[in-house]
């Protein structure tokens, strides 16, 4: 008897039982939902098929089983591994049996319930909300109101609201070509700017401004930019003639 | 058998007993005596008076409509006579291929309730997720807050119909956890029993 053959139709699972180990152990299937108790009984009923004890197939399932046994309960109790690992022996076999006991006094509970249902299979009775019910036997959700007070409500909102200012939206900022006019006649004078130093003392959106220009004048052609790293001084260069054709022929090539 | 005559009749009880009748016709869910008295606008007692006035006229045998006490409430059903006929006409949705699982769920909510999934899962050894979705959904159970111990998990309670379709007064009708089998010692006996049977 080959054991990984065993066919297997549970809830959660129908196929060989080779398949099931292997749909495992890739996470396909989830162990929490096998109920391993049937695939015993199912191998116990193929056994009993055969009329013969087969001891290498016994072992072979013992070992698969344990092991599925031992998975599925790390997987349904994560937590509590570390909390059983110490308990003593002792306390550890109460610990089961106590929860053996409440597991069977749930089958027995699932048992009575089964038979009431049974019993009450002649009730017939009408399901659903009935109409408007609650609405008695709750406070009103809202105070009694005047019309006098929802009339001036609505006045209120019939009036035409002030007219919004939007002068706090307007930016005062210089133009840029105040900046390429300040740079031009800097870099008349000197070959080279420092951004940082030039900028010093200027407002926000104004070295943002100043900024910009500084770009344009790149842009143009007019300047080289220099930056020893991200964050450090920006070193503004006049470009030279010369350069500007090489940059040229570049640009060409 | 004679009591219609009195239904009709002057007695300030009687005329509460067709109010009361009147609204358990409406109500489609168990009415208790306190939601009776304060739509019938009368005092408890009479409204129970009237329920026992009600009880001898709608009775099994008696009537087409039983009245019973169910679910915290009172409510009508058809009568077990009309069930054959009531069958073929309606279904019974919510209790329809309960399984085993199903079964052994709604005892541990049951007993244990409110109680959360991995607590399901402790007892039964078996992921309940699916199980428990599938009780919410026939309106068997509803959650009942998060539990703050365990990570916010949604903790589970039964409903009123859990009640109404197994035909429970209340959840105290259950069998007493104590009358039900399971003593840890008898299986710890048996434990250790199976255990020195073992060879070493």
């Amino acid at each position: 008897m080959i054991v990984r053959e065993l066919e297997l139709d549970l809830d959660a699972f129908e196929g060989p039982f080779d398949l099931l180990l292997t749909l495992v152990l890739r996470d396909e299937l989830e162990l929490a939902e096998v109920d391993v108790a049937e695939i015993v009984l199912a191998f116990c009923d193929r056994l009993e098929e055969r009329g013969r004890l087969d001891l290498d197939a016994c072992g072979e399932f013992l070992v698969l089983v344990a092991a599925l046994l031992e998975l599925k309960a790390r997987g349904l109790f994560p937590e509590e591994e570390l909390e059983l690992s110490e308990l003593e022996p002792e306390e550890a076999a109460e610990e089961l049996a106590r929860r053996l006991a409440d597991y069977r006094r749930m089958k027995e509970a699932a048992a009575w319930l089964s038979e009431r249902l049974a019993g009450e299979s002649e009730r017939f009775f009408r399901l659903g909300p009935a109409p408007s019910y609650g609405s008695w036997n709750q406070p009103p959700k809202i105070a009694p109101q005047s019309p006098e007070r929802l009339g001036a409500a609505l006045r209120l909102l019939a009036t035409e609201p002030p007219s919004l200012s939007l002068g706090h939206m307007a930016l005062r900022f210089p133009p840029v070509s105040q900046f390429l006019e300040r740079f031009r006649a800097l870099l008349r004078r000197r070959r080279r700017f420092d951004f940082e130093s030039e900028v010093e003392g200027l407002s926000r959106v104004e070295a943002a401004v100043a900024f910009l220009a500084m770009l344009e004048l790149r842009k143009a052609g007019e300047v080289s930019l220099e930056q020893a790293a991200s964050f450090a001084s920006i070193r503004v260069t006049r470009a030279s003639v010369e350069g500007r054709e090489q940059e040229w022929i570049a640009r060409s090539a | 058998m004679d009591r219609p005559l009195r239904l009709i009749s002057a007695n300030p009880v009687d005329r509460v007993a067709r109010v009361v009748e009147g609204l358990l016709v409406v109500a489609s869910q168990p009415l208790s005596v306190e939601d009776l008295a304060v739509a019938a606008n009368d005092d408890p007692e009479r409204i129970e008076t009237a329920l026992r006035l009600l009880g001898e006229r709608y009775g099994e045998g008696r009537s087409g409509i039983v009245l019973e006490q169910v679910a915290g409430g009172w409510a009508f059903r058809a009568s077990r006579e009309a069930a054959e006929a009531c069958a073929r006409l309606f279904e019974r949705p919510v209790e329809r291929g309960l399984s085993a699982a199903a079964m052994e769920t709604l005892a541990i909510v049951a007993y244990f309730g409110p109680c959360t999934r991995p607590d399901v899962a402790r007892i039964r050894g078996v992921a309940a997720d699916s199980v428990v979705a599938g009780l919410v959904e026939r309106g068997l159970i509803a959650e009942a807050g998060r539990d703050a111990e365990a990570a916010g998990a949604i903790r589970y309670r039964t409903t009123p119909l859990f009640e109404r379709v197994f035909g429970l007064e209340s959840l105290a009708a259950l069998p007493r956890l104590d009358d039900l089998g399971g003593e840890p010692d008898e299986i710890r006996a048996r434990l250790e029993a199976v255990a020195e049977k073992r060879p070493a």
